[in-house]
């Protein structure tokens, strides 16, 4: 289905048809409600710092496995941590959106003083993307977590799919951009190392990446995950971005999205310190570690590795939310 | 990864959301640790905290006392609040990364743009706001 999806966001550019993941996980949420089970975590006898000492060091590893494999740690660290720790998935949640904010701060300056994140290219989608993270958020934490749980396990598995089987295009043809991105003014150029070229590009599509952002947007702020795995296709093979500027502007993108759901959180009391600090911590000296290594690990094998560990984790939550796996 | 052609705002974001980010991210260190080390005093002790943080969150804050929305400034002298505005300090910095581009956009009189960050700046106040759903006990 996912493949279908993509070729039809690649041939047709259907709104209908690309929609079709969104409306497959409403009907989730709905479905999932009805099997849902709701238990609270086991207490934990650990000492109290036991657990907070297991979770910087698995953020390490994630951010060492997160950085070649091409997939933010958010996406990596909620499956797992809800998964495998005792922490309620609404705090696991919270520090979520903080890793992976966290992450693209990070990153974000020299992705944009590089130009491989585009200003004009990111803050319309951004834009979109921000308020519906806020949506997202908000349900998210209204509704029973047994239910976020399976959907996250349909979401994650939606993702081990579309990691599978999407394609990747390096530079996309885009033969005449649409009026909107015209009017906007988005295109540009960036130097490509690899190549020892400049790289012209202008995109196309842009009403129907507007609005897959929104749906985008209201995952990252359910789930508490950052979006790179949803942003990057849809600007890369639906809106014919360059590879390299769509992974840019996408940790972009999420320095304004997980900023808006992150305050929702917040707000709600569900950012806890002992659980969001040292993930961020250590997910963030795992991901230098693991840039440093991006040229003696084999990228093609950590991404199976990882797209294994999701598989795993996706089955887990999904289990987990219909209580036959607590 | 060299660059070639990078707009007079993109750089402006980009040194601002460096700074930002990288102020943020020492005071969460900072924070975390005087919390940790007990140099802080933190509101919830941590050693109850295995007890509490497998419960959703709203009883959590039930059982401890806990604010909702901007009430916990109140508590900023106790460790695990402390820590909090490190991560209050990162999903703000991108607020003044968007005021120090609009005055660039107005001069080029790129109302459009002008615009895209007026409602980007809105979406992010009210997300802080507390108004949606965050509000006081």
């Amino acid at each position: 289905m996912f493949k279908t999806t993509l070729d039809a966001m690649q041939r047709t550019g259907g709104l209908v048809r690309t929609n079709l993941l969104w409306i497959v996980f409403a009907l989730t949420i709905f479905a999932g409600s009805a099997y849902a089970v709701e238990v609270t975590p086991v207490a934990s006898t650990m000492p109290w710092w036991g657990w907070p000492l297991a979770l910087f060091i698995t953020c390490f590893f994630l951010g060492i496995v997160a950085v070649p494999s091409g997939v933010g740690g958010g996406v990596l660290f909620v499956p797992i941590v809800g998964g495998f720790f005792p922490f309620h998935l609404d705090f696991v949640r919270g520090a979520g959106l903080l890793v992976a904010l966290a992450s693209a701060l990070a990153a974000g300056p020299s992705l944009l003083r590089g130009g491989l994140a585009n200003l004009r290219l990111a803050l319309p989608m951004a834009v979109l993307a921000s308020a519906s993270s806020i949506a997202g958020a908000m349900l998210g934490l209204a509704i029973p977590a047994s239910v976020v749980q399976i959907a996250l396990g349909c979401t994650i598995l939606g993702i081990v799919v579309l990691m599978s089987l999407a394609k990747k295009s390096e530079f996309p043809e885009v033969a005449q951009p649409d009026s909107l991105s015209q009017a906007l003014a988005i295109h540009g150029v960036f130097h490509d190392a690899s190549q020892r070229r400049d790289i012209n590009w202008q995109v196309h599509r842009t009403p129907m990446g507007l609005g897959l952002f929104v749906g985008i947007g209201f995952l990252a702020g359910m789930f508490g995950m950052g979006a790179g795995w949803a942003n990057v296709p849809v600007l890369n093979l639906l809106m014919g971005a360059p590879l390299k500027v769509s992974a840019g502007t996408s940790s972009f993108i999420l320095t304004l999205v997980d900023s808006s759901a992150a305050w929702i959180y917040l707000n709600k009391g569900a950012v806890l310190a002992i659980i969001a600090v040292p993930s961020v911590i250590g997910m963030m000296l795992g991901a230098n570690i693991g840039a440093k290594l991006l040229n003696v690990l084999k990228a093609s094998v950590v991404r199976k590795m990882v797209i294994s560990l999701l598989l795993f984790a996706g089955i887990r939550a999904l289990l987990k939310g219909l209580g036959i796996w607590m | 990864m060299a660059n070639l052609i990078v707009s007079e705002e993109q750089l402006r974001y980009a040194t601002l959301l460096k700074w930002g980010a990288n102020l943020g991210l020492a005071a969460l260190v900072v924070m975390f640790f005087a919390y940790v080390m007990g140099i802080m005093t933190p509101h919830v002790p941590v050693d109850q905290l295995p007890q509490l943080w497998n419960l959703p969150v709203h009883e959590y804050l039930e059982k401890t006392g806990s604010p909702k929305g901007w009430d916990w400034l109140a508590l900023l002298a106790r460790g695990d609040y402390a820590s909090l505005a490190g991560i209050a300090w990162l999903s703000t910095c991108s607020v003044f990364c968007l005021l120090s581009i609009i005055p660039i956009y107005l001069k080029r009189k790129d109302n459009v743009f002008v615009l895209i960050c007026i409602v980007a700046l809105a979406v992010q106040v009210l997300a802080a706001s507390g108004l949606l759903g965050g509000g006081h006990h």
